[in-house]
């Protein structure tokens, strides 16, 4: 167990594969950035791999004052434990307060591991963070300053912020998309610091036989902005329209199953139950009558626009703004706004 | 070689259900007015351990941790083909957190890790296999499987679809990395996760579904039979027949209370807001090009847009 260390810094694991950083974990330095800052402590990304020092310049001018650089040729690939237990050993000697983890399928299989081997707390797939106080109900016992997490639970309809007061760090795993990830600032500079884990075949437990990369077609999980159509769009010629709207914002396309299944659009860009789960900044939802298959993926967005020629369609139900009218009059009329005003 | 696979469920409450009656107004969850349903990886997981067994034997003990009510799941593992089904209930694992819960299953685990008749069934010594869902849909964290492997000291594989092959004391599966496939080799005894991409799960047999009809745990009997001659009677009639539901609680499996329940969880709730939206909870926009200039504006304000 970790003593809380009021001066300890806000660490930011940062991921990378084959040689590429992830860019979750650029968006957790500008939040850690910001946590660091309230704090009044240094910002530092831990990066581990075969060869990862050559990442610090770029980690640095997003917003880490230090790096901490773990490299191996036992950690080229990951797995689980070696990385575990680097990254435990780090944690141990340099005693951060806070460490938070991009919820990847890999920030997601390694974070538990750490935090139950130093037997701390770790809240998963957090929408925020914020500092803030913490008094304890039971014991009315006061904390200051605690990194406040903030996440959905209950399939998203409950928002639940989430404290660890005594055992430390504090950890959580943050979803991709949900913190913004502001350009690089060159002129930035820190301190790089290398360490060498020197690990052996003993800390592999796993052989890797093979992988595959599969390229896909779209990365909805990582759009700000996603315009959705669903099957009141009505044929493939108007999907046009859900595409020119989302080029207008830089915004992603997707789509209900029912837009899919009638092959307006490749399945990648499937939202809800059996598609992709968002939760973008914004989410534009055209023609879709909003099912609970698809609102599954896509209620937890900040804000939904919704636009329908149906009055009654449930999608309204989730939705902030809500439109009851013609897409096809509508979304050029959104699209001109957009273009005027940006 | 045969195996021994214990597979860990959660009965959760079926969030794709939830409307306005769930929620109370000061923002909790009212799990008495949701459905509780088998949580649906988990199902994905017990058949993969159902598989597991057909290819080269052994036997497969599900492990529950909730009230007794959780032996609704338990009893329909049962009608799909386990062999065991242990329930573990305590009130002092109430307010458990995922390394607090990670931490009582890691017991049971090990508790029938150490099972002499584990030995005797022609299969390894001891555990071999644990197999969880990916994630539970109450709280969607997938962090239970990877701290009870670690608390266990055992190897974890996540997101797999497909176990190929266990031979030689190590197991073959293919996993999901979220940005491809990986084939990858395990020593046992190990900690599996799998997602709904792996098989489907089978459907209850009619004829399990009549031979498990009448199996109960201790806390339920007490529940139905309040009498105490009564309830120990038919506890007792029931084991004769091989249909008592193991039952243990926080000491039977040598937990330390002090990582157990509200103590030993190191993440506190400090606040719940509902995000339900009762209908007409939306601001209404004509479709007019002065209305919609005026929502667009009001999304670049708030840096929705831009």
């Amino acid at each position: 167990m970790i003593e809380a260390n009021r001066k300890g810094d806000v660490w930011v694991v940062a991921e990378q594969n084959d040689g590429q950083l992830h860019d979750v974990g650029l968006e957790l330095l500008s939040k850690g950035r910001e946590l660091a800052e309230t704090l009044g402590v240094r910002l530092t990304a831990v990066v581990m791999g075969a060869d990862v020092a050559r990442h610090a310049e770029r980690l640095i001018h997003h917003g880490a004052d230090r790096v901490v650089a773990a490299e191996d040729a036992l950690l080229a690939h990951y797995q689980t434990n070696p990385y575990a237990k680097v990254l435990c050993r780090l944690i141990e000697e340099h005693k951060p307060q806070i460490v938070i983890y991009g919820a990847t399928p890999l920030g997601r299989d390694l974070a538990p591991r750490v935090a139950s081997a130093l037997r701390a707390g770790l809240t998963a797939d957090c929408t925020d963070l914020d500092i803030g106080d913490h008094v304890e109900p039971g014991t009315k016992e006061k904390y200051d300053r605690l990194l406040l997490q903030i996440r959905p639970a209950f399939g998203g309809n409950i928002i639940a912020t989430i404290v660890n007061p005594e055992r430390w760090p504090q950890m959580a795993t943050v979803r991709e998309g949900v913190m913004r990830l502001p350009d690089a600032d060159t002129s930035r500079r820190g301190e790089v610091v290398r360490f060498k884990p020197d690990l052996s075949a003993a800390d592999l437990p796993l052989k890797i036989l093979d992988h595959t990369k599969t390229a896909r077609k779209v990365n909805l999980k990582a759009a700000r902005i996603i315009v959705a159509g669903g099957a009141g769009v009505g044929s493939k010629e108007n999907f046009r329209l859900i595409w020119d709207l989302a080029n207008s914002l830089g915004a992603a396309a997707g789509a209900s199953r029912a837009a899919v299944d009638s092959g307006w659009i490749d399945k990648d860009h499937q939202v809800g139950q059996t598609g992709t789960t968002v939760r973008p900044a914004l989410y534009i939802a055209v023609g879709i009558s909003g099912a609970v298959q698809h609102r599954a993926g896509m209620s937890e967005a900040q804000k939904i626009v919704a636009i329908n020629a149906d009055p009654h369609a449930p999608i309204f139900q989730v939705a902030h703004y809500g439109i009851v009218g013609d897409m096809n009059r509508v979304i050029p009329m959104m699209i001109d706004a957009i273009k005027k005003r940006v | 070689m045969a195996y021994n696979i214990v597979v860990l469920i959660k009965q959760v409450p079926d969030t794709k259900r939830i409307t306005g009656d769930a929620m109370r107004d000061d923002g909790t969850v009212n799990r008495s007015a949701l459905p509780a349903v088998f949580n649906p990886e988990d199902l994905h997981a017990l058949e993969a351990a159902l598989e597991l067994k057909e290819r080269y034997g052994g036997r497969v003990t599900v492990v529950t941790m909730g009230p007794p009510m959780a032996c609704e799941v338990l009893r329909e593992s049962l009608e799909r083909g386990a062999d065991d089904v242990v329930l573990i209930t305590d009130r002092r694992a109430a307010a458990s957190d995922t390394l607090a819960t990670s931490y009582i299953l890691s017991r049971a685990v090990r508790k029938l890790d150490a099972e002499p008749r584990r030995a005797s069934a022609g299969c390894c010594a001891g555990v071999n296999l644990v197999v969880c869902g990916r994630q539970a849909i109450d709280g969607d964290t997938a962090q239970v499987p990877p701290q009870t492997a670690e608390k266990l000291g055992w190897p974890q594989v996540t997101y797999v679809e497909c176990v190929e092959e266990v031979a030689g004391g190590r197991l073959r599966a293919r996993r999901n990395t979220g940005t491809g496939m990986e084939r990858v080799e395990c020593p046992l005894p190990c900690l599996l996760t799998v997602t709904d991409q792996a098989p489907a799960p089978r459907p209850p047999s009619a004829k399990r579904i009549m031979a498990v009809k009448k199996s109960r745990s201790r806390a339920e009997i007490e529940r139905e039979t309040p009498d105490p001659d009564q309830a120990r009677a038919r506890a007792e009639a029931l084991q004769a027949h091989g249909l008592l539901i193991t039952q243990w609680d926080l000491q039977d499996i040598g937990a330390d209370l002090a990582w157990c329940g509200r103590d030993g969880s190191p993440t506190k709730v400090k606040r719940i807001q509902s995000v339900v939206l009762k209908g007409s909870g939306f601001k209404k926009v004509e479709p007019t090009e002065e209305a919609i200039a005026t929502m667009v504006h009001e999304l670049i304000e708030d840096h929705t847009i831009g």
